[in-house]
């Protein structure tokens, strides 16, 4: 290592990634333990009736369910293949 | 009416075993009578950290059976009065503990007088865990500032709040955070999770933060729980820990690193 580099190396503050990474998987895992256990069923039901007509992976399709105060919310996103492609 | 506590962690070796072993020994101490139950069935080991790993005869697993009475089976600690200990089978059958035996052994614990019942949970999120948690009031979850630790205590806090029997009657158990191998100088230079950050990443109330000490080893080395050796940080953290658990205000200690001086510094291998 040259000496410049060591005078000016920044020190890694592996705390805070540490703090960052813990913050975003357990939001997530919060978020999918709060979910119905009837989710993942009714992914693979939605995937189903959607593939009788266009030809899509599990990947492109995203069921989620929010909780907004009083109201809870299913979001379900399709991303469907270019139109080309489908042709 | 006595209260069920289960230390709990989800990660193992995280300190359950010892906070068990300190945390009954201080609420003893305080004149409660107490007794700690070792759950985990096959890897017994709260009898060698509390050293009456000689005096046992029977077991929790004997007592669930009809195998002994409950008197037969606890053993008394010779250190404080109140305080009693009802170690685990070594048996290999992990399903040995069923709901109904051990709400049966509480509810005897409970009839006979004892104030608290400290549960010491196995690790991991299996049968026995889950029965040390299912009958709990409120829990105790144990962690260290790392990252697996803290992930885990999470999931420990979901199934709390899902499985437990007071989640079931739609009560909820009463949730303490206590923190283990805290290493000041380590958080200071940006190296190890500080205490406020696991408090905002799990949202649980603080119980007592418990410094990286040397007189934790000594003292399961000697079967003595730290909490007895009263010149020792971790001791004395356990301790103000125990205060807080009964409902004291107490303010933590020892969070911020000994800034030694140059002289200290110098003569550190002599002192």
């Amino acid at each position: 290592m040259r000496l410049i580099d060591y005078f000016t190396r920044k020190r890694v503050n592996s705390a805070s990634i540490a703090k960052e990474r813990l913050q975003v998987i357990v939001a997530h895992e919060r978020n999918k333990r709060q979910q119905p256990d009837y989710l993942p069923q009714l992914q693979k039901d939605i995937m189903e009736v959607i593939r009788k007509y266009v030809d899509v992976d599990m990947e492109n399709i995203d069921v989620q369910l929010d909780n907004n105060g009083s109201c809870a919310v299913l979001e379900l996103n399709v991303t469907l293949p270019d139109s080309s492609d489908a042709a | 009416m006595a209260k069920i506590i289960v230390m709990t962690s989800g990660k193992g070796g995280v300190g359950k075993t010892t906070s068990s072993a300190a945390i009954s020994s201080g609420l003893a101490m305080r004149g409660h009578k107490t007794v700690v139950i070792d759950f985990d069935i096959g890897l017994r080991n709260l009898d060698l950290v509390m050293n009456c790993e000689r005096r046992v005869v029977y077991d929790f697993v004997n007592v669930i059976n009809g195998e002994a009475t409950l008197k037969q089976a606890l053993i008394k600690d010779k250190r404080i009065e109140n305080l009693f200990i009802l170690p685990a089978s070594q048996t290999r059958d992990k399903d040995a503990l069923k709901k109904e035996g051990v709400e049966k052994v509480l509810d005897e614990l409970a009839a006979e007088g004892f104030e608290y019942i400290i549960c010491d949970s196995p690790a991991g999120i299996e049968h026995g865990a889950y029965m040390a948690l299912y009958f709990a009031d409120e829990a105790i979850v144990v962690a260290n500032p790392e990252v697996s630790s803290v992930r885990d205590s999470d999931r420990i806090l979901g199934i709390l709040q899902s499985k437990s029997r007071k989640a079931e009657k739609g009560e909820h158990v009463e949730e303490h955070l206590l923190l283990t191998r805290y290493n000041p100088e380590r958080v200071e230079k940006g190296e190890m999770l500080a205490v406020e950050d696991v408090q905002e990443i799990l949202a649980t109330k603080l119980l007592g933060v418990i410094p990286e000490c040397e007189s934790v080893l000594k003292a399961s080395n000697q079967g003595v729980p730290v909490i007895h050796d009263k010149s020792s940080k971790a001791g004395l953290a356990y301790d103000d820990a125990v205060a807080r658990l009964l409902g004291e205000e107490k303010e933590h200690r020892f969070l911020t690193a000994e800034h030694k001086g140059l002289f200290q510094r110098l003569f550190r291998r002599s002192a």
